[in-house]
């Protein structure tokens, strides 16, 4: 039993669902002990108010004014963190992957970085992390007396809310010379009316050979209309420029583990298929059943892409229109 | 401009799934496996070597140093560096059992205090341990900022200020640095325009490549012949301790079941209807 702190995540003043995964991995850490939030940044009060019903004890707030630096937020979240807690978790988004680090360097403590899984040995919790774009799994334990972690999402259900109302506390911002040395000029927010690639049921996901931004548009993102999918992509595919990089999956960038996962024209490299194996059912969608997709796929639909995804959309959406 | 660029040696990562675990599951093991240099430290090296040259005419204005923690045999992986174009190597002995993100940032810190560059860029992880940590962990030692997952820089003062764009899970966010500072770099920092150094014309645009520039036969000549310096964590006052154990390894679970092929979209749908049920 330990008390745990988990660093909520901000986007445009609200809580992150990524939040949610921390809650849970804090409810398996701590064990009965305690969970504080820490929420820190612009609109910090707003998201203080949307996670009062987590069962946390208290809910600590920062507000601090304007775009986000791990620089400008290190202090005061290490202040919060060296004050009696035996864990700090937050995702393994790239704010958690960002902030999390600098805190654990300042404050002494290990990290478990990218954890998939917490199970306790002997007394130790012992953190089950991917490794070699997922081609190993690695349990390690942190020595220090407080242990830093953040977790995979795709890993750790969205904690669901437990009742009660956390009372909230503000917390002093810190800001130490570092932060002078970086400024925030600006975030370019990615919209989308999809749902969210790490927390989708089924991906619709294009590689190189869609072979322009049009195609994707025109054949992919019909299909993931049909199925009400999110659309993912391959580094190919994002360096191309043929979708916004926050559509890459893969050992870098998101990892995901929908239901059903439809890889067109997606050869499979080992890098993509580290971001996706965890996927449930896999379909493959190439003109060379010889490509490395096929290790994992369930089914594959041996075509060219062209031919075959405008065939898929309207055999879905007939599938649907009968119910 | 003087840019530290830390270059680790790992298991050819596109043969990542044929890594081997020790029989006592305490080992990853990649016999048979060739030394690549980690694919995030490459493109970080090309970058450094972008932003310390005129692109055009191809002459040096700065100076690159690679750092290497290994055995003594990760020397290869430093003469790769330098015959892409860094001019000075280093190589730190240590065995990769008894390092993790703690003890090689704390080793760098040395380095960096020993050399001091203007910048340190480095990739944001390793494709062997995927951890995200020895550039972050670095830079709060030094008391330096940080821009993690950088896809653009761009400075016009030898690196005194820097315009970075870093990617983002939502996005992407503009960050003015003051140097020196620690940069880790993420995919699409190779495009044509993602570095930019004051010197190269503006309009220059680099080849489009998904790594670092091949090393020339003159560069590999050349390589042999420039200065490499051996030290160890020892010699340069580093007793840190790791901070994480892993206490052990295995491979993952094998996908069940074998693929089905099948001849039409109409097919497909049935199977995922009525076999698969997830439609």
């Amino acid at each position: 039993m330990t008390d745990v702190l988990v660093v909520a995540e901000l986007l445009e003043g609200k809580a992150r669902k990524t939040t949610l995964s921390a809650i849970t991995a804090a409810r398996q850490i701590a064990a009965g002990g305690a969970i504080d939030i820490l929420v820190i940044g612009e609109g910090a009060s707003n998201a203080a108010s949307e996670l009062t019903g987590f069962g946390a004890r208290k809910i600590l707030k920062a507000e601090i004014a304007g775009g986000y630096t791990a620089e400008k937020y290190v202090g005061t979240v290490a202040n919060v963190a060296k004050s009696g807690y035996g864990a700090i978790v937050a995702t393994s988004s790239s704010y958690g992957k960002d902030l999390l680090p600098r805190v654990a360097a300042r404050i002494g403590a290990g990290v478990a970085p990218d954890v998939s899984a917490i199970t306790v040995d002997g007394g130790k919790l012992v953190y089950t992390r991917p490794m070699y774009a997922g081609n190993v799994i690695g349990q390690l334990t942190v020595n220090t007396p407080v242990q830093v972690v953040t977790v995979r999402q795709t890993e750790f259900e969205a904690a669901a809310p437990s009742g009660g109302s956390s009372p909230v506390e503000d917390v002093a911002a810190s800001i130490d010379d570092v932060a002078s040395k970086v400024e925030f000029k600006g975030l370019e927010v990615v919209k989308s009316e999809r749902p969210d690639l790490a927390e989708a049921e089924i991906v619709v996901s294009g590689g190189r050979s869609l072979k322009s931004a049009d195609n994707f548009k025109n054949l992919l993102e019909p299909l993931a209309d049909a199925l009400g999918a999110a659309v993912g992509a391959s580094r190919a595919a994002c360096d191309a420029g043929y979708v916004s990089a926050d559509l890459q999956i893969g050992q870098t960038g998101k990892v995901v583990a929908p239901k059903l996962y439809i890889a067109v024209g997606i050869s499979g490299a080992i890098q993509h298929l580290a971001g996706m194996k965890g996927s449930k059912t896999i379909v493959a969608i190439n003109k060379d059943k010889e490509a490395p997709i096929a290790q994992v796929a369930d089914y594959f639909l041996v075509a060219d892409l062209f031919d075959a995804v405008p065939q898929l959309t309207e055999e879905i959406k007939k599938v649907k229109a009968a119910g | 401009m003087k840019i530290l660029v830390p270059i680790k040696r790992v298991a050819d990562p596109d043969n990542a799934n044929k890594v081997k675990i020790s029989g006592d599951g305490t080992e990853v093991t990649s016999e048979g496996l060739e030394w690549k240099m980690n694919p995030f430290d490459e493109w970080s090296l090309e970058a450094a070597l972008r932003l310390t040259e005129d692109g055009k005419t191809k002459s040096r204005v700065g100076e690159v140093v690679v750092v290497s923690i290994g055995p003594k045999d990760a020397v290869a992986t430093i003469r790769q560096g330098l015959a892409m174009g860094a001019e000075r190597g280093i190589l730190v002995e240590g065995e990769d059992k008894k390092l993790d993100a703690l003890v090689v940032a704390k080793i760098l810190q040395k380095i960096v205090e020993k050399e001091n560059p203007d910048l340190v860029v480095l990739g944001k992880q390793t494709v062997d341990g995927d951890s995200n940590l020895v550039g972050t962990y670095l830079a709060e030692f030094l008391g330096w900022p940080v821009a993690n997952y950088a896809t653009s820089i761009r400075t016009s003062d030898d690196g005194k200020t820097l315009t970075i764009v870093r990617e983002l899970d939502t996005g992407a966010a503009t960050l003015e640095v003051k140097g020196p500072a620690v940069i880790t770099t993420s995919d699409r920092i190779l495009h044509p325009h993602a570095v930019k150094n004051g010197v190269t014309p503006d309009d220059f645009a680099y080849p489009e490549s998904e790594g670092g520039r091949y090393a020339s036969l003159k560069g590999i000549m050349a390589a042999k012949k420039k200065p490499v310096e051996e030290t160890s964590a020892a010699a340069l006052g580093v007793d840190a301790a790791p901070q994480v154990s892993y206490v052990s390894f295995k491979l993952p679970p094998a996908r069940s079941g074998s693929t089905t092929f099948v001849e039409s979209a109409a097919e497909l749908v049935q199977k995922l209807r009525n076999e698969a049920k997830v439609l």
